[in-house]
């Protein structure tokens, strides 16, 4: 354990920029910035090797407060952009930061398709289970019954669990943590990105504001509280009954595999029509 | 003029050895590891985080719910705050009690 975390932090941070950042009051998406420095911090990286690229949504705010190459994108598509750079060159680090709407809704169709290719990419998904920057619509991560402001009734639909999806669209690495096991989190971030293949970090957020206000959760202490009553530990869950699981999630790295990686499968396509020409 | 050096190196040694310590633990007799909780108030935007999990209760919270240091000497040096702060407004450092008893 590093010693003197917040010193290591502002070692990464763009003090040029407006600080204290935007996010509000007991924001999780600041305890990830600070997961994933860590994790960088951990993996020895340099600044210039990474690529940070990030949609639209309260997380999107993430790559203007850390001094890495950065890019701040259109809605949902920050995948699409990372894809590019990583094929452009290949060597660079290149980790996306998208919010459960941005890599579900709006970039659902990239997110598949990004897990089914394998790039060697790092997604890391905020997921608040709200459109936060936008005030508060229900978003594809929104639980049956919650209250937010296009399901002023309650949500009548059902939904997605992220780290699942990507496991069944074939990420080589899913995992998945809170922001109230911050620990956890860094760690996994950091197996993420040493993770050859597409490695998909699902941080399981606190939005009180947008969230939490409507269904009288209106404090992030309640709502990391919540956190850590319901998440499950991958090994413990495997152990305990599926009734017992219901309104619970696993946390814990959920699927790592080994699998031919899109950059070194396509350097072998253009070797092979480079040796056809020559004959 | 090496053996003069030598001299004031030990009596520097001799003299932080037999200062009294921090605090002991009872039993154990171990030296208690102590430490100082700084809050960069500036960035501070008190969620109240750091004064709700905090295992020990050092931090307590004033009426607008901003973080006030009320026992220092009990921290265990967890880092739970530290690494849970949103706007990265808390450490939490090693207290040198030589150092700052040589400044005092």
């Amino acid at each position: 354990m590093t010693k003197e975390v917040t010193k290591l932090i502002h070692k990464y941070l763009r003090h040029d920029k407006k600080f204290p950042h935007v996010w509000c009051p007991g924001c999780g998406n600041g305890i990830v910035l600070g997961a994933l420095i860590r994790a960088i911090d951990r993996l020895g990286l340099e600044k210039d090797e990474i690529v940070l690229a990030s949609g639209i949504g309260c997380s999107g705010r993430m790559p203007v407060y850390v001094d890495f190459n950065t890019l701040h994108t259109t809605h949902g598509r920050a995948l699409t952009f990372a894809t590019g750079i990583k094929l452009a060159k290949p060597s660079l680090t290149v980790i996306t930061l998208m919010g459960d709407g941005d890599a579900t809704a709006i970039g659902g169709n990239h997110f598949i398709h990004a897990a089914r290719r394998n790039l060697d990419l790092t997604a890391i998904i905020i997921n608040n289970q709200i459109y936060g920057m936008t005030g508060g619509q229900h978003s594809p991560t929104t639980p049956y019954g919650c209250y937010a402001t296009t399901a002023t009734y309650g949500h009548i639909e059902h939904a997605f669990s992220i780290a699942e999806l990507a496991v069944t669209a074939g990420a080589a690495f899913v995992a998945r943590g809170t922001v109230y096991h911050a620990r956890l989190l860094d760690e996994l971030i950091e197996a993420g990105i040493r993770k050859p293949g597409f490695s998909v970090v699902e941080a399981m957020s606190n939005c009180h504001v947008q969230f939490g206000r409507r269904n009288q959760i209106e404090d992030p202490v309640t709502m990391m509280k919540w956190l850590r009553d319901h998440a499950v530990a991958t090994e413990k869950a495997r152990k305990m009954k599926p009734d017992a699981l219901e309104d619970k999630f696993t946390i814990g790295v959920l699927a790592d595999l080994e699998k031919p990686i899109y950059t070194d499968e396509y350097q072998k396509v253009r070797d092979r029509a480079k040796s056809l020409a020559r004959q | 003029m090496p053996p003069k050096k030598k001299t004031q190196q030990t009596a520097k040694q001799d003299r932080i050895a037999n200062k009294p310590r921090a605090s002991k633990h009872k039993q154990s007799g171990k030296i208690k590891e102590l430490f100082n909780q700084v809050v960069f108030r500036d960035w501070c935007k008190a969620c109240g985080i750091c004064s709700a999990f905090c295992p020990k209760k050092v931090i307590g919270h004033d009426d607008r719910g901003g973080p006030v240091i009320k026992r220092p000497d009990d921290c265990i040096g967890c880092r739970f705050c530290e690494l849970h702060c949103p706007d990265v407004a808390i450490t939490i450092i090693v207290r040198d009690v030589e150092s700052e008893r040589d400044r005092a």
